[in-house]
């Protein structure tokens, strides 16, 4: 029995990956394990491990925590991500974070959207991240000119919006053209070396989704899971 | 110690802004929607609110253009001299500000996991109103089978196990507060839904007559009606949705 966190997820992103990410920020090690048959879920569910049903899993610190915000504020909190008062933290850290959760949130339903609306919904992701996103980030580095997001330290919030921001890059690469600021922060925190190492060939940070892997995670969970923007 | 002039009308206008402060605002349409959730909190905790509703988009507008929507959406609550966004953040704000959060990071941990559950429970009624008549039967179906099959018998369970009053440690916390909003709008669609669920029968009276709490059930408090024809209307109108 390892002191480390346990991640019980499909072997690719989803909803997972910004736990990963903040594991990684954070420098602790984590151990994972992947679902790829529907037995395993369903053994889950039997044991009572998954208190919804759902996955994202992580077993840490005794608990068997589920549903993605709860397990990131936890290991935020527990691990100095989290701002130093009430105000950092939710005037700014959890404003910010849901702010990059809605915008990661259009691109990991994405593979899973019906056909017609995939096409459709790429660019007006592109255009939110570029009109509503980005825009106020840039504004909030603007005016706070301290090199994060919040007081003068890493914060989850920094975090996941590295997270967002190299996401709609894969989709499009000219993305932050009209943000220098921006530009200056993906360089500054990817050289973080807690992040540098976990943006290296060989961390568990995950691909982008392939067919392979909705397949995987809709015969899983046999749920419908169209989603529309 | 003597101050300077400038030193004590910086004291005074500070004093000044942080009495008047006062009341939290809350910018939303006249309807439950997002904000529903944020006056539950706020009455539960006994701290007295004003609104002002959008019903133009010149309004919707106005706030966009005076900078006052980070992510140019509402809900939007003056809260402390600060302009809060995002449902969320606003209720973590208050809950902790309130005592509604628990006592450590571990209570805290639960909390926030039994609110992401009701809060799933609880969109798939929100937006109930928006679909077509046959998906409104299907989702009605969903919304019954979430509640009778995932949600409700977890907390039913929570609250066998716990052995206390409460969800999380032994007094009230957001966590009792977001479950109540959800049992009451489930059983707005579906009336027997607590039937299999003596504990959260229970609960419900026990919560409801928590004096915050039924007050806020009483006419006349600013609890909002189910979404009608000329909510879905105005909401339209403000975003220029067709």
């Amino acid at each position: 029995m390892s002191g480390k966190p346990k991640l019980t997820y499909f072997n690719g992103r989803g909803r997972m990956e910004s736990v990963r990410w903040l594991l990684a920020a954070a420098g602790v090690e984590f151990e994972e394990v992947f679902l790829e048959t529907r037995e395993q879920y369903l053994k889950l569910i039997q044991d009572g491990d998954l208190l919804f049903d759902q996955v994202p899993l992580v077993d840490i610190d005794g608990m068997k925590m589920v549903q993605t915000r709860a397990i990131l504020s936890y290991i935020a909190g527990k691990h100095n991500l989290y701002g130093k008062d009430l105000k950092e933290r939710a005037l700014y850290i959890d404003t910010y974070v849901e702010g990059t959760m809605d915008l990661m949130q259009m691109i990991l339903t994405l593979p899973f959207s019906l056909p017609e609306a995939k096409e459709k919904n790429l660019p007006l992701i592109i255009e939110k991240a570029k009109n509503r996103y980005f825009p106020a980030y840039e504004k909030v580095l603007k005016q706070h000119c301290q090199g994060f997001l919040v007081g003068n330290q890493l914060s989850w919030a920094d975090v996941h919006l590295l997270e967002a921001i190299l996401m709609v890059e894969e989709k499009d690469p000219t993305v932050l053209s009209e943000f220098p600021l921006l530009q200056g922060f993906k360089t500054r925190i990817s050289n973080m070396p807690t992040i540098k190492k976990f943006l290296q060939p060989g961390s568990q940070r995950k691909p982008q989704p392939d067919d392979k892997y909705v397949a995987t995670v809709m015969k899983i969970l046999k749920e419908a899971m169209y989603y529309s923007i | 110690m003597e101050f300077t002039e400038l030193e004590s009308s910086l004291r005074e206008q500070a004093i000044r802004s942080s009495l008047m402060a006062g009341k939290p605002k809350l910018y939303y349409f006249n309807g439950r929607g997002r904000m529903e959730s944020i006056r539950w909190l706020l009455a539960a905790a006994g701290i007295e609110f004003v609104e002002e509703f959008l019903e133009t988009r010149e309004q919707y507008e106005k706030l966009l253009q005076d900078g006052a929507l980070l992510f140019q959406q509402v809900p939007m609550v003056e809260i402390d001299g600060m302009k809060m966004v995002q449902t969320r953040a606003i209720l973590g704000y208050i809950a902790a500000k309130h005592n509604l959060y628990g006592k450590d990071l571990k209570e805290r941990a639960l909390i926030d996991m039994y609110v992401e559950g009701t809060r799933d429970l609880i969109d798939l009624i929100r937006v109930h109103h928006k679909f077509s008549p046959e998906e409104q039967e299907k989702n009605l179906a969903l919304i019954n089978e979430r509640a009778t099959a995932r949600y409700f018998p977890v907390y039913e369970k929570v609250l066998k196990d716990h052995g206390t009053e409460f969800l999380v440690g032994n007094q009230l916390t957001w966590a009792d507060v977001q479950l109540i909003e959800a049992i009451l709008m489930v059983e707005e669609k579906v009336s027997t839904v607590l039937s299999k669920f003596p504990l959260l029968q229970d609960f419900k009276t026990r919560i409801c007559n928590i004096p915050t709490i039924k007050k806020f059930l009483q006419p006349g408090s600013q609890r909002k009606p189910p979404p009608d024809e000329s909510y879905v209307v105005t909401a339209n109108r403000v975003f220029n949705r067709k």
